[in-house]
């Protein structure tokens, strides 16, 4: 398990688990971030900027703070 | 009657919106808090009923200040119109069931039908229905398909009112979607994959910069264009009214007023300073020209999606300096006019983001009609310049956002923000917007302008204007190199910035000094519009120490330059 600022651009994962209690779930999970969800990482911006990923189609742009608690499995 | 337009973002709604509405569309803000809500009329049944487009949502538990209003407005509406989009089903009900357990009528318009069917995403929609309990009706805003049997059937809207959980909710849409939707994948289009190129450092720096540089040619080009062939001529048509005027009221006080001094026996639009001459041509043909074509280029842009990849390019910068990446948007605004710009703000969640915001907008981000008058007065010299004006302009907003960002006390909020895809704008919603924003400008523009003119002449026949100058020289002449008339001036920028810059030329200023009133104009004070919008927005507080700023930074800056230059 990695987390979404660790895992390389252009790589498949699934969210597996998600630190920083339930706010950050309740922020996450109506735009489909959530456990069990396949995720693309799209892009990275240097100098720890944020972080896109690809969910359903649908790209979302998030702070590092934010992809550093969010943990994956690289599928592909 | 009342019906609310709710849904996520990027759902089409203000499409929507447009297309249910007619050109009534009012504006305001939720009282008492700073989301706005657009309002507009449908008939319907022989009646008309009021829609309000809230702000979109992702969610009814309150995580932003949009989401409060957006469960506030469920308590005074009707009927709830939910639109989805139907590209993106699954996401998109999560909204539709938390709606579901309220108590209010809920209609579902399954939008960008059109796009979901291209995509190879197939819907049950019959099933959908019975499954949601409430009608679900296909619609593609952008063509008007649909919109019809949607309104027609806003009176089968029904209410539910189940509660479930978070996890219950992901389970009733796993099984909802696995019954009604089937996807035949395909492959992503040129247009996504052109759109992740934008967001990748090494490829969106680029297209930014392209994107940026091609705007402002655009606005330049739009602009100037339209004073050449449309303003100008008009103004060379009423020049023989204004002479007329001019010889028949001879001179004297109200010549001075309404005409204005006339330079070797003409009327000069930009220095005469008369109400009906100075006091139209300024806003009319030197400003107006480059609103519209900033806020042509701005709103396209907008509706096109290129912002939010924008927002996520410039987020590392704007996060050091205290807000973060969707902090472009109330910036962009701002070139336009402070007012919209400081309005905006509030797209941003906490108060030390919107201080911050405000501030450095205020200090460091001249509008359109500045723009425009320093354009015509310091361009005139040639692009250099140009280049030192705005280039320390742009010095500042970094320098004092780095700062401002060490010694404030909090954290700013990370950007957390969904990209749509690329579109082609929908030209009935954008005309509609710029056409508000343009109406938004002549309101606010020309009786301030108006009102410029005459409390010039006032301050210069009762001689106001050399006692202020007097009292401030050592500051305006010592540190700033500027004559000491030129205070005037600075009195003036209070009302409008562009009359102030006008008021530069009969001077005769050398480069050096047009830069540095330039540059001071900008930064020292906010007009008077943007003022009381920022005394709204933080507060007398915030707004005493947004202003110090500013006026220790205009001296500061200005006095560098004078010391440089």
């Amino acid at each position: 398990m990695m987390s979404l600022a660790e895992m390389k651009v252009g790589k498949k994962a699934e969210i597996k688990a998600m630190g920083g209690g339930m706010s950050l779930q309740r922020r996450l999970s109506p735009l489909n971030i959530r456990i069990g969800k396949r995720i693309r990482k799209i892009a990275s911006q240097p100098l720890r900027g944020p972080v896109v990923i690809e969910v359903d189609g649908r790209r979302i742009t998030l702070g590092r703070g934010m992809a550093m608690k969010v943990m994956v499995e690289v599928i592909e | 009657m009342k019906l609310l337009l709710i849904g996520n973002q990027n759902v089409g709604k203000s499409a929507l919106f447009s297309r249910l509405t007619g050109v009534n569309v009012t504006i305001s803000n939720y009282p008492g808090t700073t989301v706005e809500l657009k309002q507009g009329k449908l008939k319907f049944d022989k009646k008309t009923a009021e829609i309000v487009d809230i702000p979109g949502t992702y969610t009814l538990e309150s995580t932003s200040k949009a989401e409060d209003v957006a469960v506030e407005m469920l308590e005074k509406g009707d009927v709830v119109i939910n639109v989805v989009d139907a590209t993106n089903l699954e996401r998109n009900l999560y909204l539709t069931l938390q709606l579901l357990e309220r108590n209010i009528p809920v209609i579902v318009a399954l939008n960008l039908w059109d796009r979901a069917v291209r995509k190879g995403i197939r819907i049950k929609v019959k099933k959908l229905e019975r499954m949601l309990g409430v009608p679900v009706v296909p619609t593609v805003a952008v063509t008007g398909e649909g919109i019809k049997e949607l309104v027609s059937r806003i009176g089968d809207a029904k209410a539910h009112r189940q509660k479930r959980g978070e996890d219950e909710r992901w389970i009733e849409i796993g099984r909802i979607i696995k019954k009604t939707e089937k996807i035949v994948r395909r492959k992503e289009s040129l247009l996504e994959r052109l759109g992740d190129a934008s967001v990748r450092p090494l490829s969106g720096i680029p297209i930014a910069v392209a994107v940026v540089f091609v705007a402002f040619s655009m606005i330049r080009l739009i602009g100037e264009n339209l004073i050449a062939h449309v303003f100008d001529p008009l103004f060379n048509a009423y020049s023989p009214l204004a002479n007329g005027l001019s010889g028949l009221l001879g001179p004297g006080f109200i010549r001075d007023i309404l005409i204005g001094k006339l330079i070797g026996g003409e009327i000069d639009y930009v220095q005469s300073m008369g109400l009906l001459t100075t006091g139209f041509y300024v806003p009319i043909a030197m400003v107006l020209p480059y609103i519209f074509a900033f806020y042509l280029i701005l709103s396209f842009l907008e509706d096109s999606g290129y912002l939010p990849r924008l927002a996520t390019l410039m987020d590392n910068l704007m996060h050091r300096m205290g807000m973060h990446g969707l902090s472009v948007v109330p910036m962009l605004l701002s070139l336009g006019c402070n007012v919209p710009g400081a309005l905006a703000t509030r797209i941003l969640e906490t108060r030390r983001q919107r201080f911050i915001a405000a501030t450095l907008m205020a200090v460091s981000v001249p509008c359109m009609a500045q723009i425009a008058m320093v354009i015509g007065l310091v361009g005139s010299y040639g692009p250099e310049g140009l280049g030192i004006v705005f280039g320390s302009l742009f010095v500042v907003w970094v320098v004092l956002g780095l700062v401002l960002n060490k010694f404030m006390k909090g954290e700013s909020p990370e950007i957390f923000i969904e990209i749509p895809p690329y579109q082609i704008p929908y030209w009935n919603s954008l005309l509609k917007k710029l056409w508000m924003r343009m109406k938004g400008f002549l309101r606010e523009a020309i009786p301030y302008v108006l009102l410029g003119v005459l409390i010039i002449n006032i301050l210069y026949a009762s001689g106001i204007i050399s006692l202020i100058g007097e009292a401030t020289a050592p500051l305006v002449v010592n540190v700033l190199s500027l004559p000491k008339e030129a205070v005037g001036a600075l009195v003036i920028g209070f009302l409008r910035k562009d009359v102030a810059i006008g008021m530069l030329l009969p001077f005769g200023l050398s480069l050096k000094q047009l830069i540095i009133a330039s540059v001071v104009l900008t930064m020292y004070f906010p007009c008077v519009a943007t003022f009381m919008v920022l005394f709204r927005e933080l507060g007398i507080k915030d707004l005493a120490k947004s202003a110090g700023i500013m006026i220790f930074m205009a001296f500061l800056v200005g006095g560098i330059l004078n010391l440089i230059l």
